[in-house]
């Protein structure tokens, strides 16, 4: 008997693939990650247990994995919120150098020995740093229609090298003997840590971020308005939405979001500003975005996700001496799947055996309930 | 060729159900077509017309119910399957892809194409089906460049270039000039008399009179019947339609027009593709008054009315709003005063098809105190204001929260209507108001806006229906390429003839004088 397969578009998702589709999609990419493992010379299954145990399995693990998380979480509601309204900030890396690089030209030229006042001016400059560095690709998008996708990836670059500029250059540490990094920062331009561990007040934000866009999309004229743009920026134009304000807006707020989130790990976690600092935030964080579906709440929820997988690749480096591109393999696969996952959430596929075809009335459709 | 009455159907549907989340859109219905037929599905909005040919077609899998084609049965997983099976459908609002030519759409989604296309071939398909069925088109025009009838000339083609011997027309005259009209119907006609069978849903009882060998009528989603055209009339149609007697005439009062409300002088504007669309538009629409729009579609009508709401730039010229300019202000400004505008392109503008009822109700009020405070929506509101807009306006949906692209194509329309009547406002533009409208529903929105005209509102009407526009107007500006050919004071008394060649292009004067005096239609 001849079979034959049929892909055919989905009208209504029903609601249980809505979650399903994410944990299949999960698993998939881990399991084609086990393969890949498997070709790299170690063994899958002590690989997975050992990023389980390094990031899950001890209070310090734990503690690591929350660190991640909270740069994770905040750039991906930086990058969520641009998303919505179908425009691709992706430049959430470079947006955190500048709010890095803000923060520490804040804490070497407006220096104030007070923990409070130097958070508010830390704050305050590494979000308007972010801020612009995206609004600048928002204009040239709403104003030109110039691809922000370009724009923001290329200023990425553009603020790495102005980051390696100054940590190589004026900025640069005398005492670290030859190292590209500033000098230490004082006390009272650090976040307090907690609990003994490297977890910082930076948590705080990471979560009040997601709480307060979620309400703002959700029950807000603004928040009503940017899902109208997102949806049809046509009809949004009819309802006498400002679509090139906005665009510029919600880039800035991105973009601040995103700035924050590098001020956060400059002075919760570093204490200083070097060379290569973010490693990739801004990159995973589309994915984290994407993985949530854009839903605030969840980002928390696959931030801390990635955050174990960061921690458990980092682990797995050292101990089965993997290089570090192949935890970028597995989070490419994972991005890969979830996309991939978003083909079936549309569209169905059916397996059908050829010749004789059945009658309607035995396929009883049940995907419309 | 006359091979109905004894001849097997071609395709044969009996006892389809299909029910969504919260409505049953089709429940017991047997339905078939014959060849060498017209078979016209007539109902109300939401009466399950569309899904019922969408499980025809493939898009849809009926819950229960046996399809078969020459005695087999038969199951479509989807449109492919459907076509192969020789039958076609043009959507009520289908779509081609504008950036791309006639002949690269009519190929679009064929299996079995050689990579290298051949395109020679491709195109003598296309010009002898197009001389054969009267469907003329250029097989080099992006689609971008043609206007809806022409389109739909397109996607008809595509149809019979997939050898379809059953087509589906689902409300194609909806969007049609009454000549583009008479044109499809000659194509139909020709389709028949070579055996093919045609479904045509319309919610216009004459051509319904006109073209059709048999009808079949649905009320929500039930079949009524399946009467022969010859042995019926509008009226008895109507009655098995909604159930209950219905009356056709609507009633105008005699109104004195108040002071202007819109005032436009000279107003230029550019259509999408940068060429002129409205050149030197002067008029003004008063309180009390409606002022019709006549002319082909595509004539500037759309693009004036964008300029009066701050849509579209206008190049030169001033529009004054109660004596205030408001030239090149932005939407909200004309919205906040109280102009609410209907476009033609329900879907693209009027709505977001994947939000919900409620949130595409307060579309344009989201703002309103009413429903919104200190920059927070209250939703509570909303769902309440939304829920009489669907009462009033009689829209069937499952619930407020259904998203808008699930409504049928008439409740959709609806719902827009009812939300751009609401809220008092001084001036209505609506833009083809009863397209794809049910008789009760056309009857009901023709009122309103008789309504609001004597609540003091002004109205300006854009229609094709020369009929509309003569029963509703108080006076009527007639349109062709961009520029107003003059305004009738009185077009209840204009011959028919006059407004014809004003809408070709002949200024009114001569349009005037060369037509003879005698009033109403001849
Ligand atoms: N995909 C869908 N999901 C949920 N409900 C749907 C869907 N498609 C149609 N419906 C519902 O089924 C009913 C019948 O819709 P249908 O489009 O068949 O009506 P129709 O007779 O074509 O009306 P109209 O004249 O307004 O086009 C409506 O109540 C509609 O809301
Ligand atoms: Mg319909």
């Amino acid at each position: 008997m001849k079979l034959s397969i049929k892909v055919e578009p989905r009208l209504e998702t029903p609601r249980m693939l809505g979650i399903a589709i994410p944990v299949i999609s999960l698993a998939a990419a881990l399991l084609s990650g086990a393969v890949f493992l498997f070709f790299m010379g170690v063994s899958p299954f002590q690989a997975y247990s050992t990023i389980i145990r390094s990031s899950l399995g001890d209070a310090y693990g734990l503690s690591e994995t929350v660190v991640k998380a909270i740069p994770l979480a905040m750039a991906a509601i930086a990058v969520m919120l641009s998303f919505t309204m179908l425009i691709w900030n992706i430049g959430a890396e470079g947006q955190i150098f500048m709010g890095a690089i803000a923060a520490a030209a804040a804490v070497r030229y407006l220096f104030v020995d007070n923990h409070l006042a130097m958070f508010a001016i830390m704050f305050a400059a590494a979000g308007i740093a972010g801020g612009i560095w995206a609004a600048i690709a928002g204009y040239f998008r709403a104003r030109w229609s110039v691809n922000e996708i370009i724009t923001t990836l290329m200023l990425n670059y553009v603020a790495m090298n102005l980051l390696n500029y100054f940590v190589y250059g004026p900025w640069r540490d005398p005492a670290s003997l030859g190292f590209p990094m500033t000098a230490p920062f004082p006390d009272a331009a650090r976040l307090p840590s907690f609990w003994g561990t490297r977890i910082h007040a930076g948590l705080f934000l990471a979560i009040l971020f997601p709480l307060i866009f979620w309400v703002i999309l959700r029950f807000t004229r603004w928040g009503y308005e940017i899902r109208v743009m997102g949806e049809n920026p046509k009809a949004a134009g009819f309802a006498g939405m400002s679509y090139i304000k906005n665009v510029v807006f919600v880039m800035f707020l991105s973009g601040a979001i995103a700035g924050i989130a590098g001020m956060c790990e400059l002075s919760g976690l570093q204490g200083r500003l070097q060379h290569g600092f973010s490693g990739g935030y801004g990159y995973t964080a589309i994915i984290v975005a994407w993985l949530a579906r854009l839903h605030p709440i969840a980002i928390i929820l696959v931030s801390f996700l990635m955050g174990v997988l960061l921690v458990g690749g980092e682990t797995l480096q050292i101990v089965m001496r993997l290089p570090l591109s192949s935890m970028l393999v597995l989070q490419g696969l994972i991005l890969f799947f979830v996309l991939g996952g978003e083909f079936f959430r549309k569209f169905r596929i059916r397996i059908l055996s050829g010749g004789a075809t059945p009658p309607i009335a035995t396929t009883s459709a049940k995907e419309e309930k | 060729m006359d091979a109905r009455a004894p001849s097997k159907p071609l395709v044969r549907m009996e006892k389809i159900t299909k029910r969504f989340t919260g409505v049953t859109a089709n429940l017991d219905v047997d339905f078939d077509v014959r060849p060498g037929e017209v078979h016209a599905l007539l109902g109300e909005n939401g009466a399950g017309k569309s899904t019922l040919m969408n499980i025809l077609y493939g898009l849809y899998r009926p819950d229960s119910g046996v399809l078969t084609i020459e005695g087999k049965d038969v199951s479509f997983s989807s449109p492919r399957d459907a076509i192969a099976s020789g039958i076609g459908m043009v959507h009520q609002h289908f779509m081609l892809i504008p950036s791309q030519t006639v002949w690269e759409n009519m190929i679009l989604g064929l299996e079995g194409l050689s990579s290298v296309l051949p395109k020679r071939a491709i195109r003598e398909r296309i010009l002898e089906l197009s001389s054969r069925y009267g469907l003329s088109v250029d097989p080099d025009a992006k689609i971008w460049q043609l206007s809806i009838g022409e389109q739909q000339r397109v996607a008809i083609l595509q149809m019979l270039y997939r050898r379809a011997k059953i087509l589906v027309l689902d409300e194609p005259t909806a969007v049609l000039t009454p000549q583009e009209a008479e044109h499809l119907f000659v194509t139909v006609r020709q389709m028949t008399s070579e055996g093919h069978g045609i479904v045509f849903i319309s919610h216009k009882m004459d051509e319904v009179m006109g073209l059709s060998h048999r009808v079949t009528i649905l009320r929500k989603g039930r079949l009524v019947g399946t009467v022969d055209t010859a042995s019926t009339t509008k009226e008895k149609l109507a009655e098995m339609m909604i159930g209950q007697k219905m009356i056709f005439s609507i009633e105008k009062k005699e109104l004195q027009p108040g002071k202007p409300v819109i005032e436009c002088a000279s107003v230029c504007a550019l259509g999408d593709r940068g060429i002129p669309a409205v050149s030197r538009a002067t008029f003004m629409i008063r309180e009390q008054e409606i002022l019709g729009v006549a002319g082909v579609a595509g004539n500037g009508q759309q693009e004036l009315c964008e300029t009066l709401v701050g849509l579209r730039k206008v190049e030169s010229g001033a529009i004054r709003v109660n004596n205030e300019e408001l030239t090149n202000s932005i939407p909200k400004t004309f919205i906040d005063k109280g102009i609410h505008y209907i476009p033609a392109d329900r879907k693209g503008t009027g709505l977001v098809p994947n939000m919900n009822v409620s949130e595409n109700s307060i579309l344009k009020r989201y703002w309103s105190r009413a429903v919104s405070k200190k920059g927070f929506i209250d939703w509570k509101e909303v769902f309440s204001f939304a829920r009489g807009l669907v009462s009033r306006y009689n829209v069937s949906t499952p619930s407020m929260e259904t998203p808008v692209r699930n409504l049928s194509g008439g409740n959709l329309q609806k719902l827009m209507l009812g939300r751009e009547l609401s809220d008092s406002p001084i001036a209505i533009l609506a833009v083809h108001p009863t397209w794809g409208l049910d008789v009760a529903a056309t009857k009901f929105v023709r009122e309103q806006l008789l309504a609001a005209r004597e609540a003091g509102c002004a109205v300006l009407l854009v229609s094709e229906d020369l009929d509309e526009l003569l029963a509703m107007s108080d006076r009527l500006a007639v349109m062709c390429k961009g520029e107003i050919m003059g305004i009738l004071d009185s077009p209840a008394e204009t011959p028919v003839e006059a407004i014809g060649l004003m809408m070709a292009g002949t200024p009114a004067e001569e349009a005037l004088a060369s037509a003879p005096r005698g009033g109403g239609k001849s």
